[in-house]
């Protein structure tokens, strides 16, 4: 008996090739657009007369060798984490949303506003309401784009580009009006976070803050709704082509604006831990470019929210590294922004690669076997 | 006929093509199996076929977008080698498509201009209008030059690519369907013009089409394709349309017809007085009354763009409605999943593999779209959790149930062809317990067996008392299929008769717009 069912496995895995080779052009065309960005930024620093292996060894040094330069790579990677789900999440119903910077803002805001009022409640009561309402404010807006589209048909690239400026005027007005710290002179921000209320790190050794382990959780959490339940099944049909869902009466316009908003929440719940855990306070530091590497991100991943892990952790070592090589490269800051854009340019092309390569073809390998 | 069409005079302009032992290879598919064809110059040289009888691949072979495995293309009697569209355009050979490739916003006279390979940079309007009025002057037929081609009317578009192909200089034309978004007026319009081109001795035409009345009233010589092979030719003086019926579909036997029971029960369907706007925006799509019993087949007929395809949208919840009521067993009906479940209501929209699958998706996750959320026995909501085992399950059980080929379910569903796609949606939609069925278009482009197999299909589920509703652009459909025939006309039904007592000129008569 298990004599058979051990050469009925073998039959399968000797069949199984023509259906795993094709699931690996999802890897390998990805890293051959970013092996091609790579290739065309060091000709752009060749060309301005600087090393590409002098930039790809501070890169290494400054994000990834020391527990030092872990620390500062993987705070980072916690609201970018939050952010490229803010795109990945709409993505899997065709939508490109690119507006994660403004849920960040507002989220950080509302945690910003809210925090020092909270501060005569334990902080376990106090934090998980200021973490409910910053998601909530976040799903909300990005929510609304959803609801533009199905209600209006608004754009929803655009609609998010734009409400995403609209979002950063408000917390710039709110923090430099009725929320202002009258203490704050140079830079407005709201009240600082009572030292207790302040979120602290995770117990692995370097100062990394809890926004990471929230970060990894819902991607993790994202994954399982997308690919493990009968909701996120009916959302890639939606996403897949919008009439056949129709035909099969699936609720599309309730799918969007839930997977819209929940991408909202989650980016609002990147600017709760921007404010509770870094920064303190809301301020203009929220800004920080966080929701436009999110679409890089969610974008190099293939909106596979479990890929987004280590496409997160490879950028935020990027950007961790963007100090370093200012200082020992003299070159400006806008370096990486440079070299991000390139990848990203790369992995849009790449796009038009799928399909056209034999080897990756269902028919191809059973022909062979 | 008083001119006689293969009389060649000696300032003949019209060009012949003769196409010697053309053979083309698929894969293991053979597509075209050594077929000749002899288009004498100034002849109207009829293509009949089946779907899927090779009768596109032979003019592609021709003109040059397929390079032919084996066999000569010869123009006036010379042979030629045509790697490209473009050697052929240069041999005055010229193609017009079965959809139009006009620029909707640009008026007749700038897409005439604008399809010149040799079109200046800069273009002097007013000489160009000169020369085109011209030409024209020369030409059987009139448009209007300076109006947006998006508001002239399908059978004006139509004459307007042939005279484009004219305006190229093009001496020998291929009409892929030409007549398919005519009415049958404009049609025969179209085509006596065409007709008395080529007496003139301008041009050859080849023109594919499956009607026969249009190859007896305007044809010189038919060439009929079956399955690839050539099934026989002749002068259409000499051929009866009972000759062209069995070349074109061999043994008349090979189609086995479903026995009809008498099984027509309750009304399922019911639209009434429903009003909703149609694509342009411009006018309105109006159905006063249409209802469907269980066990019966409601046809639509229509020629395309009067509105099936809104009424389609209306049915699956597509397009809302502005005013009227549509049930289902005497319920309001708006095309929820919770409704379509609960009424036991399945949809086989047209072109399947973009309306109603996702072709990226694996075939056993298309399978899986009617199904996949049910509710299990002994539960009251959906489930949460997705059961890849049984939707796997399903998959293996509908791929054999329906005989879908594919090399595994996992494959993408759109690495499938044509009629297996259709195949695993009708496995989809078929399976269960299904009460109201609404179908367009099921067989377009589908070969021959294909469509054979899903009729009978469908004729089986109109015995077990399905209630079907039909909506096809072609007659022939509507007729083997219908208990009860409708016509769709400028967004309304106009015309309403028995299947048995149909009067098929009282029915084009109708679809024409005539009422």
């Amino acid at each position: 008996m298990s004599g058979m069912a051990a050469t009925d496995t073998l039959s399968k895995s000797a069949l199984s090739l023509k259906v795993i080779i094709p699931k690996l052009e999802a890897v390998a065309i990805p890293l051959f657009a970013v092996i091609f960005g790579f290739a065309v930024f060091s000709l752009f620093l060749i060309v301005i007369g600087k090393s590409p292996s002098d930039f790809f060894s501070l890169v290494y040094k400054a994000g990834f060798s020391t527990g030092f330069s872990w620390q500062n790579t993987l705070s980072r990677a916690a609201p970018l984490l939050l952010a490229a789900l803010c795109v990945a999440l709409p993505a899997k119903l065709g939508l490109v949303v690119i507006g994660g910077e403004g849920a960040i803002a507002l989220g950080g805001l509302t945690a910003g506003a809210l925090g020092p009022h909270l501060s005569s409640l334990p902080y376990p009561v106090s934090l998980p309401i200021l973490f409910i309402a910053s998601a909530m404010v976040g799903g909300a807006w990005i929510g609304t784009v959803g609801l533009l589209r199905i209600k209006r048909g608004v754009n929803e690239t655009i609609a998010s580009l734009l409400m995403a400026y609209i979002a950063i005027a408000l917390m710039n007005h709110f923090i430099e009006s009725v929320f202002r710290d009258p203490a704050s002179l140079n830079k407005p921000s709201t009240l600082p976070f009572a030292e207790a209320m302040r979120i602290g790190d995770m117990p692995i050794g370097i100062s990394v803050h809890w926004g990471l382990f929230a970060g990894i959780i819902a991607c993790i959490l994202s994954w399982i709704l997308i690919e493990k339940t009968t909701l996120g099944f009916a959302a890639r049909i939606a996403g897949s082509n919008i009439r056949a869902a129709q035909v099969q009466g699936l609720p599309v316009g309730k799918l969007v604006i839930g997977f819209t908003a929940l991408g909202g929440a989650f980016a609002g719940i990147a600017g709760f831990y921007e404010v509770a855990a870094v920064h303190g306070s809301a301020n203009a530091s929220l800004i920080a470019g966080y929701g436009y590497t999110g679409i890089l991100i969610a974008f190099l991943a293939r909106h596979n929210a479990l890929a987004i892990i280590p496409v997160t952790i490879l950028l935020a070592g990027f950007e961790a590294s963007s100090g370093l090589i200012q200082r020992r490269m003299d070159l400006p800051d806008a370096t990486i922004l440079v070299f991000e854009g390139m990848v990203f340019v790369a992995i849009l092309l790449s796009e038009t690669l799928y399909g056209r390569f034999k080897i990756f073809s269902t028919n191809y390998w059973s022909k062979i076997s | 006929m008083n001119t006689s069409p293969l009389a060649s005079s000696s300032n003949m302009k019209a060009a012949s093509v003769e196409a010697i032992n053309m053979t083309m290879q698929f894969g293991d598919f053979k597509a075209l199996d050594n077929v000749n064809i002899n288009i004498r110059a100034g002849t109207f040289h009829a293509l009949l076929g089946e779907n899927g009888a090779g009768k596109s691949t032979l003019v592609k072979c021709i003109m040059g977008f397929y390079h032919a495995t084996s066999g000569d293309v010869l123009v006036n009697e010379k042979e030629v080698k045509l790697s490209d569209p473009k050697d052929a355009q240069v041999l005055g050979l010229g193609m017009v498509y079965q959809h139009f490739t006009l620029v909707p916003s640009l008026t007749a006279a700038e897409n005439l201009i604008i399809s010149r390979a040799d079109a200046p940079s800069i273009i002097d309007w007013k000489a160009e209008s000169k020369k085109l009025q011209d030409f024209l002057a020369k030409m059987p037929f009139k448009i209007p030059l300076h109006q947006p081609v998006s508001q002239l009317a399908a059978g004006e578009k139509q004459k307007l690519e042939i005279l484009k192909q004219l305006y190229l200089g093009s001496r020998f034309l291929i009409l892929d369907e030409p007549t398919s978004v005519l009415t049958p007026s404009e049609a025969s319009e179209v085509l006596s013009h065409v007709k008395s081109l080529t007496q003139a001795g301008e041009i050859s035409v080849l023109m594919i089409t499956h009607k026969f009345r249009e190859v007896t009233d305007f044809a010189d010589e038919v060439t009929v394709l079956r399955r690839g092979q050539q099934a026989g030719n002749g002068l259409v003086a000499d051929l009866t349309h009972d000759d062209m019926a069995l070349m074109m579909v061999g043994q008349a036997s090979e189609n086995k017809t479903v026995e009809r029971q008498n099984t027509t029960g309750d009304i399922i369907l019911d639209l009434t007085s429903v009003t909703a706007p149609d694509r342009s925006g411009t006018k309105q799509i109006n159905i006063d009354h249409l209802n469907v019993k269980s066990g019966e087949i409601v046809g639509i007929a229509g020629v395309s763009g009067n509105g099936q395809t809104e009424l389609m949208e209306i049915l699956t919840g597509q397009r809302q409605p502005l005013d009227g009521r549509i049930s289902v067993k005497d319920e309001t009906y708006s095309a929820t999943r919770g409704e379509v479940k609960k009424y036991r209501v399945r949809y086989l929209p047209e072109e399947p593999l973009q309306n109603a699958c996702a072709g990226k998706m694996s075939v056993a996750e298309n399978l899986a779209f009617r199904n996949f959320d049910d509710t299990a026995i002994g539960q009251t909501r959906s489930p949460f959790w997705k059961n890849n085992s049984q939707i796997n399950a399903n998959a293996e059980k509908m791929v054999s149930e329906f005989n879908i080929k594919t090399t595994s379910i996992h494959s993408p569903i759109e690495a499938l062809s044509g009629g297996n796609i259709q195949r695993a949606v009708l496995a989809r939609e078929l399976t269960g317990d299904v009460d109201l069925l609404i179908i367009s278009n099921p067989c377009f482009g589908l070969d021959f067996s294909a469509v054979a197999s899903i009729r009978e299909r469908i004729l089986d589920a109109r015995n077990n008392g399905v209630a079907i509703l039909l909506l096809s652009e072609d007659l022939d459909e509507i007729l083997e299929l219908s208990d009860r025939i409708l016509v769709m006309s400028d967004g309304a039904i106009t015309y309403e008769t028995d299947a048995t007592s149909a009067n098929i000129s009282e029915i084009g008569f109708h679809m024409a717009g005539q009422h």
